[in-house]
C-alpha cells in the first residue's frame, strides 16, 4: 500500500468538529440547525467516500502535523482498515441523524443543540480514530470521544442518568488512564515512534515478560470494546436517547474500542510476533468467554435495549475472536463483522426507538401482539436479528461464515463449537420478540396509547435493514477491503 | 569526653545561635498568642543574622574600616581586617526582617479590629461561631 | 545596542517602577489604575518576547549589574530556562490583570491602586528571581515577593487577614533556612555568585557542610513551594485570598520557586552532587513526592468549596514536578520543567473561570454550583477545558508533561511516581466530573436564579472577566499542540548542565 499527502483525511476528520460552530449558533432556528447536522454528515460521507476508489487499487492518504512529542506526529492515514471503519460510520450518521430528527422532536426533548454539537463532536472523534496513523493521534481522539460521548449519555439529565454517567466515564476513561496510557509509553520507550505498520513494530524490541505486559494492558486500557470485566458500562449506558444508544454503543464508540484493539493486535504488535508468542489464541479463548457469558445474560434481560447491549457485547467479542485467531479467513471476518453488525445492531436500536416513541415501553414482556400494530418495525427486527445471528440471505451471514472458515483455518475446534453455540444462544434470544410480537395475543391497552411514529425515524430503520439484507449479496466493496487490512 | 566538651565550648557562638533558633522555631510553632509568634519571628532571624556576623570574625582583626592616608601608603593586608560581606548582607536582612514585622504588624491591626482578641484560639472559635 | 542588551532590566524595572507611579497617580483619579497597570505589563511582555528570541538565536547570556564584574557584582543569567520563565510571569500577570481589575472594582472600590502597586512589584519581584544568578540576591527577591503576597493576600475580607499571618509566619521560616544555607555555602566557598560557587564546591573538600547547606536550601524552598507535608499555608492563603489576588498569585509563585529549586539544583549544587552523591535522598524525594501528589489529590476529594479544591490540587501538581525534578532523568526534569510552564497555564485558567462563576453566584461552594452549565456555558466550557489539561487528556498541555513524567518514572523504574500520577488522573477526573455534574444534571433554584442572575442581557460573566479566560483557555490546546518546539528549547538549556 502506497500513501500520497493529502488534505481530504484532515477535511474529513475536522468538517464535523468545525460544523460544531454553526450548528451552536443555530440554537434558535431548529430547522437551519437541523440542516447544518444534514449537510456537515452528507459532506462528511462525501469526502471520506472520495478516497474510497483509491483506496481499493492500493493507494492511501496520509497528512502529517507538527511534532508534538519528539517523533510523534500527530498524523491521519487512510488505509483499508481505516476506511472501512469510516464509511461505515459517517453512513449510519446520516441515517441517526434523520432518526434524531423524528425522534427528538416527537417526544419534546430538550437541549438539542447540545446534543448535535456533542453528536458532531464524537463523529469528529471517531473519524480521527479511523483515520489515524499512529498511537498517539489515536490514543488523544479515544479521549475526546469518551469526553464528547458524555453529554450524550447523559442528556436526559435526572438522577439515574448521574449514576450512569458515573460509570459510563469511570469504565472508559478510568481503563484508558490507568492501562492503556502506560501500556503506549512503554512502546514508545521500546520502540522510539508508534506508527502503525503493517507486520507490528513491537517484533525484536522488547523481552517476552514486558511484550505480555503491554498487551495486556492494551487489552484491559480499551474498555471501549467491552471485554469482560470492562463490559459493564455498555448496559449502564443504555439510558441515552434511542438514537444515541443506536448510534454510538452499537456503531460508534464500541467500534473504536475494537478498532483499536484491532490496531494494536495488526499494526503495534503484529500476527508474527503474536503467532510467535501464542498470545492470539490465549486471546481468543479469554474473549470466547465474553462471547458466552454475554450471550447467556442477555436471554435474561427483559429491558429491550440492555438485551440488546448484551448482544453488542458478545458481538463485539467475535470481531476480536476473529482477528485474535490470525488466520486470513478469520481476520476478514472480524473486521467485516464491524460492518455487518453495525448495520443490523443498528436497525435492532431503530427499532427499539420506534416502539418507545409508538407506546412508552421498554419492557419485552409487554410488548406482545405488537407486531400486528407496527409490522414495518418488526419485520425490519427480524430482518436485523438474522443478520446478527448469521444466517443467510442477510449480511451478517458473510461475516461468521469468514469467523467459521476462519476457526477451521486455526485448528481451533472448540471455538467452532462457542461459536456456534453463540449463534443459537443469540437465535435464542432475538427471535422469541418477533414470534411474541406477530402471533401472540397482547392485552388491549397499548391499541390507546398509540402514537404515530414519525416518517425520520421510519426511514432510516428500513434503510439499514435493507442494507443488512443487500450486504449478502453485494459485499464485495467491504470484502475487498478487508481482504486488503488482512493480507498486509 | 573532653574532645567533645572542648568542641562545644571552642564553638560556643554557634551552639548559642542554635539554642536562639529554637527558642524562635518554639515561639512561631507552639505559642497561640500572634504577637509572641511575631516575635518568635524576629528572634529566628536575629539568630540568623548573628550566625552570619559570626562568620566574619577574625581573632584579633581589625574593624573595616579603613584609614585612607595610611592605606594609600602602605596598602592593605586582608588577613588583619574583619570580613565585611556579611555584615553587609544582613543590613540587607534586617531590612527584609524589618519589612515582614511591619507586614505582620499591619495585618495583626486588621486582625485585631476584627475580631478583637489576639489569641489564636479565641479567634479560631468566634470563627466557629 | 545598548540599551537592546539591557532590555531584560527594562522588562524587570518598568513594572516596579509604575507600581509607584500607579500609587501616586491613582490617588489622583481611579482611571489612571488600568493603563498603568497593563501597559507596563505589556511592555514587560513584548520586551521578554524579544529577550526570548534573542536567547533563542544567540544562546545564553549574563549580564552584570553596575558594572561590578562578578563573583563580586550581582550578575544576571539569561539562558533558555529563564528567557521562558520571563516570558509566562509576563503573559500570566498580563492575562491575569483585567479580569483583577474588575475584581478589584468590586472588592477594594476606591483603593485599587493600592492593591495593583502591591501587584506589580510582586511582578517585578518574581521576574527579578527567574533571572538572578546570585545566591543572596535570590534570597532578597524571594522576600520582596513574598512580603507582597503577605500584603495582597491580607486585603481580603473574613479569614485572609489571619490566613495571611499563617503565611507569615511559615513563609518566613522557609525564607530564613533558605539564609541560612546560604550561610552555609558562604562559609565553605566564601562567594554568593552561583557560577562561583559550583566551581569552588568542586575544588574544595567540603564534607558534612555542603549536605547542611543543600538541606536547609531544599527545606527552606520546599516550605516556600508547598510541598506535602510543609504545605499547611497554601489551602487557607488562597482560597481565602481575595479574588483578584488569587488569579496571579496562585499560578505563579510555587511555579516559581520550583524553577528556584531547578536552578539551585542546576547552577549551584551540580546535578552530580544532588543525585549521585546521595542517592538515598534522590529516592527518598521522589517517594515524598509520590507520597504528596497521592495524599493531596485525596485531600482534594474531600473538599466542599472550588477554590480550596484548586489549592489542593496546586499541592498536588508540586508534587508532579518535584518527583519529576528527583528522578534525576532526562525525561523527569523535561517532564517538570515543562510542567511548570503548562501548570502555570491550568492554574490561571483555572481560578479565572472561578472568578468568572464567583462574580454570578457569590460562594463557590458546590452546593452553590447547580445548573450553572446551562447559565454560564462559556465559562463551564473553560473550566471543563482546564479539568481535562489536569487530567491528562491530549490536545491539552497537561497530556505532554504528564507524559514525559510517566517516561522519566518508567525509565527509572520509580513505579511509585508512575502510580502516584495515573492515581492523580484519575482523582482528577472525580474531582471534575462532579463539578460538571452539579453544573449540568442538577438544576439551579429559579429562586436562586433569579436573584443571581438579574436582568442582565447575558448570564455570562462581565467581557471583562470573560475574555481573559477564553485567551487562557484557548493557550492550554496550542501550548499542548506546540509542546514539541518548547520541549526543544527547554532542553537546550537543562542539558548544558546534564
Amino acid at each position: 500500500m502506497t500513501y500520497t499527502h493529502s488534505y481530504i483525511p484532515l477535511a474529513a476528520v475536522m468538517i464535523s468538529l468545525l460544523g460544531t460552530i454553526p450548528i451552536t449558533l443555530s440554537k434558535r432556528k431548529p430547522i437551519l440547525r437541523e440542516s447544518w447536522t444534514l449537510l456537515i454528515s452528507l459532506g462528511k460521507f462525501a469526502l471520506i467516500a472520495s478516497m474510497l476508489p483509491s483506496v481499493l487499487s492500493g493507494q492511501g492518504f496520509v497528512w502529517t502535523f507538527v511534532d508534538v512529542l519528539p517523533g510523534l506526529p500527530i498524523a491521519f492515514r487512510v488505509d483499508a482498515m481505516g476506511m472501512l471503519f469510516a464509511l461505515v460510520a459517517s453512513f449510519l450518521w446520516i441515517c441517526t441523524s434523520f432518526f434524531s430528527f423524528g425522534y427528538l422532536s416527537k417526544l419534546k426533548k430538550h437541549s438539542k443543540t447540545r446534543y448535535y454539537t456533542s453528536f458532531s463532536l464524537a463523529m469528529s472523534a471517531t473519524i480521527g480514530v479511523a483515520f489515524a496513523a499512529n498511537l498517539l493521534t489515536m490514543y488523544m481522539f479515544y479521549e475526546i470521544l469518551s469526553l464528547a460521548t458524555y453529554p450524550l449519555v447523559t442528556h436526559d439529565q435526572d438522577c439515574r442518568v448521574r449514576s450512569a454517567g458515573r460509570k459510563y466515564l469511570s469504565y472508559i476513561v478510568g481503563t484508558s488512564i490507568m492501562f492503556a496510557l502506560p501500556a503506549v509509553i512503554m512502546t514508545y520507550m521500546a520502540v522510539g515512534s508508534l506508527d502503525f505498520t503493517p507486520g507490528g513494530i513491537l517484533t525484536g524490541k522488547a523481552s517476552a515478560p514486558m511484550l505480555a505486559l503491554i498487551f495486556c494492558l492494551f487489552i484491559a486500557g480499551f474498555a471501549k470494546a467491552s471485554i469482560m470485566p470492562f463490559h459493564a458500562w455498555i448496559p449502564a449506558a443504555m439510558v441515552a436517547p434511542a438514537p444515541v444508544s443506536s448510534f454510538l454503543h452499537g456503531v460508534a464508540v464500541v467500534k473504536v474500542g475494537v478498532f483499536s484493539i484491532l490496531r494494536v493486535i495488526l499494526d503495534i504488535f503484529g500476527p508474527d510476533l503474536l503467532r510467535s508468542l501464542d498470545y492470539g489464541v490465549m486471546l481468543a479463548y479469554f474473549v470466547s468467554f465474553t462471547i458466552l457469558v454475554a450471550s447467556l445474560v442477555a436471554l435474561t434481560q427483559d429491558d429491550l435495549k440492555r438485551r440488546l447491549a448484551y448482544s453488542t457485547v458478545g458481538q463485539l467479542s467475535y470481531i476480536v475472536l476473529g482477528v485474535a485467531l490470525l488466520t486470513p479467513h478469520s481476520t476478514q471476518g472480524g473486521i467485516l463483522h464491524i460492518v455487518m453488525h453495525a448495520f443490523g445492531k443498528i436497525t435492532l436500536f431503530f427499532c427499539s426507538g420506534c416502539i418507545y416513541v409508538a407506546t412508552h415501553k421498554r419492557s419485552i414482556s409487554e410488548m406482545d401482539g405488537l407486531g400486528k400494530q407496527m409490522p414495518l418495525t418488526y419485520a425490519a427486527f427480524f430482518i436485523g436479528a438474522l443478520s446478527i445471528i448469521g444466517l443467510p440471505p442477510m449480511g451478517g451471514f458473510i461475516s461468521k461464515w469468514n469467523l467459521l472458515l476462519g476457526t477451521l483455518e486455526a485448528n481451533q475446534l472448540p471455538i467452532l463449537v462457542i461459536l456456534l453455540a453463540s449463534s443459537l444462544l443469540n437465535a435464542a434470544y432475538f427471535l422469541p420478540i418477533v414470534y411474541r410480537g406477530f402471533f401472540s395475543n397482547g392485552t388491549n391497552e397499548h391499541v390507546n396509547e398509540f402514537r404515530d411514529v414519525p416518517y425520520y425515524c421510519l426511514v432510516p430503520m428500513c434503510v439499514t435493514a435493507l442494507v443488512s439484507f443487500v450486504l449478502f449479496f453485494y459485499h464485495s466493496v467491504f470484502v475487498q477491503l478487508a481482504k486488503i487490512a488482512a493480507g498486509s | 569526653m573532653t574532645d567533645l566538651v572542648s568542641g562545644i565550648v571552642a564553638k560556643y557562638n554557634y551552639w548559642i545561635y542554635v539554642i536562639l533558633m529554637m527558642i524562635g522555631l518554639y515561639a512561631m510553632i507552639g505559642k497561640r498568642n500572634l504577637v509572641k509568634k511575631l516575635l518568635g519571628m524576629n528572634i529566628f532571624q536575629t539568630a540568623i543574622i548573628l550566625f552570619f556576623i559570626s562568620m566574619g570574625v577574625k581573632r584579633g582583626a581589625a574593624i573595616p574600616i579603613l584609614d585612607k592616608a595610611g592605606t594609600l601608603a602602605n596598602g592593605v593586608d586582608p588577613v588583619q581586617i574583619l570580613n565585611p560581606l556579611p555584615h553587609v548582607l544582613m543590613l540587607t536582612a534586617i531590612v527584609v526582617s524589618v519589612s515582614v514585622t511591619g507586614v505582620a504588624l499591619a495585618v495583626m491591626i486588621r486582625i485585631y479590629r476584627e475580631y478583637g482578641t489576639l489569641e489564636e484560639d479565641e479567634i479560631l472559635e468566634k470563627l466557629d461561631r | 545596542m545598548n540599551s537592546y542588551s539591557n532590555l531584560h532590566m527594562y522588562v524587570m524595572a518598568v513594572p516596579l517602577l509604575s507600581a509607584f507611579a500607579l500609587n501616586l497617580m491613582g490617588r489622583l483619579s481611579r482611571y489612571w489604575v488600568l493603563p498603568l497597570t497593563v501597559g507596563p505589563l505589556l511592555f514587560s511582555t513584548i520586551g521578554s518576547v524579544l529577550v526570548l528570541v534573542r536567547v533563542a538565536s544567540e544562546g545564553a547570556f549574563s549580564y552584570t549589574v553596575g558594572n561590578w564584574k562578578p563573583p563580586y557584582g550581582i550578575e544576571l543569567l539569561v539562558d533558555p530556562l529563564s528567557s521562558m520563565m520571563l516570558l509566562l510571569i509576563s503573559v500570566i500577570a498580563l492575562i491575569a490583570t483585567f479580569s483583577a481589575n474588575a475584581w478589584a472594582r468590586r472588592e477594594f472600590p476606591g483603593r485599587e491602586h493600592l492593591f495593583f502597586t502591591l501587584y506589580l512589584i510582586q511582578v517585578a519581584g518574581m521576574m527579578g528571581l527567574v533571572l538572578t544568578a546570585d545566591a543572596f540576591n535570590l534570597y532578597v527577591l524571594l522576600e520582596i515577593t513574598s512580603i507582597t503576597t503577605y500584603g495582597l493576600i491580607a486585603m481580603g475580607k473574613g479569614r485572609a487577614p489571619l490566613a495571611s499571618f499563617n503565611y507569615i509566619i511559615l513563609g518566613s521560616i522557609g525564607a530564613c533556612f533558605y539564609l541560612l544555607g546560604v550561610g552555609y555555602l558562604y562559609m565553605i566557598t566564601g562567594s554568593l555568585n552561583m557560577a562561583d560557587i559550583a566551581r569552588i564546591i568542586g575544588t574544595v573538600n567540603h564534607g558534612p557542610a555542603l549536605a547542611t547547606a543543600f538541606a536547609f536550601v531544599l527545606v527552606g524552598l520546599c516550605i516556600k513551594m508547598a510541598f506535602f507535608p510543609l504545605h499547611g499555608w497554601l489551602p487557607n492563603a488562597y482560597s481565602f485570598a481575595p479574588t483578584s489576588a488569587s488569579m496571579m498569585i496562585a499560578p505563579l509563585m510555587t511555579k516559581v520557586t520550583i524553577y528556584l529549586i531547578v536552578r539551585v539544583i542546576l547552577s549551584v549544587f551540580t546535578p552530580e552532587y544532588v543525585f549521585y552523591t546521595h542517592q538515598a535522598v534522590q529516592s527518598g524525594m521522589v517517594w515524598a513526592a509520590s507520597a504528596a501528589i497521592i495524599c493531596a489529590s485525596s485531600l482534594a476529594l474531600g473538599q466542599r468549596e472550588l477554590r480550596r479544591m484548586f489549592s489542593y490540587i496546586i499541592v498536588a501538581e508540586v508534587g508532579y514536578m518535584v518527583g519529576g525534578i528527583w528522578l534525576a532523568n532526562g525525561q523527569g526534569m523535561t517532564g517538570a520543567v515543562l510542567h511548570i510552564v503548562n501548570d502555570a497555564l491550568m492554574t490561571l485558567c483555572l481560578f479565572l473561570a472561578a472568578a468568572a462563576m464567583s462574580s454570578r453566584i457569590g460562594s463557590l461552594s458546590f452546593d452553590n454550583l447547580n445548573g450553572l452549565c446551562r447559565k454560564m456555558p462559556l465559562t463551564m466550557s473553560a473550566f471543563v477545558l482546564a479539568g481535562l489539561s489536569i487530567i491528562g487528556i491530549p490536545p491539552t498541555c497537561g497530556f505532554f508533561s504528564k507524559w514525559y513524567l510517566l517516561m522519566g518514572g518508567i525509565e527509572t523504574g520509580h513505579w511509585e511516581f508512575v502510580a502516584a500520577l495515573l492515581f492523580s488522573s484519575l482523582a482528577s477526573v472525580a474531582l471534575f466530573f462532579r463539578i460538571i455534574e452539579f453544573g449540568y444534571l442538577r438544576d439551579m433554584e429559579d429562586k436562586q436564579a433569579e436573584i443571581l442572575f438579574k436582568a442582565t442581557p447575558s448570564n455570562e460573566a462581565p467581557m471583562m472577566m470573560l475574555a481573559p479566560l477564553l485567551v487562557s483557555a484557548a493557550s492550554l490546546i496550542l501550548v499542548g499542540l506546540s509542546s514539541g518546539p518548547i520541549v526543544r528549547f527547554v532542553r537546550t538549556g537543562i542539558l548544558k548542565f546534564l
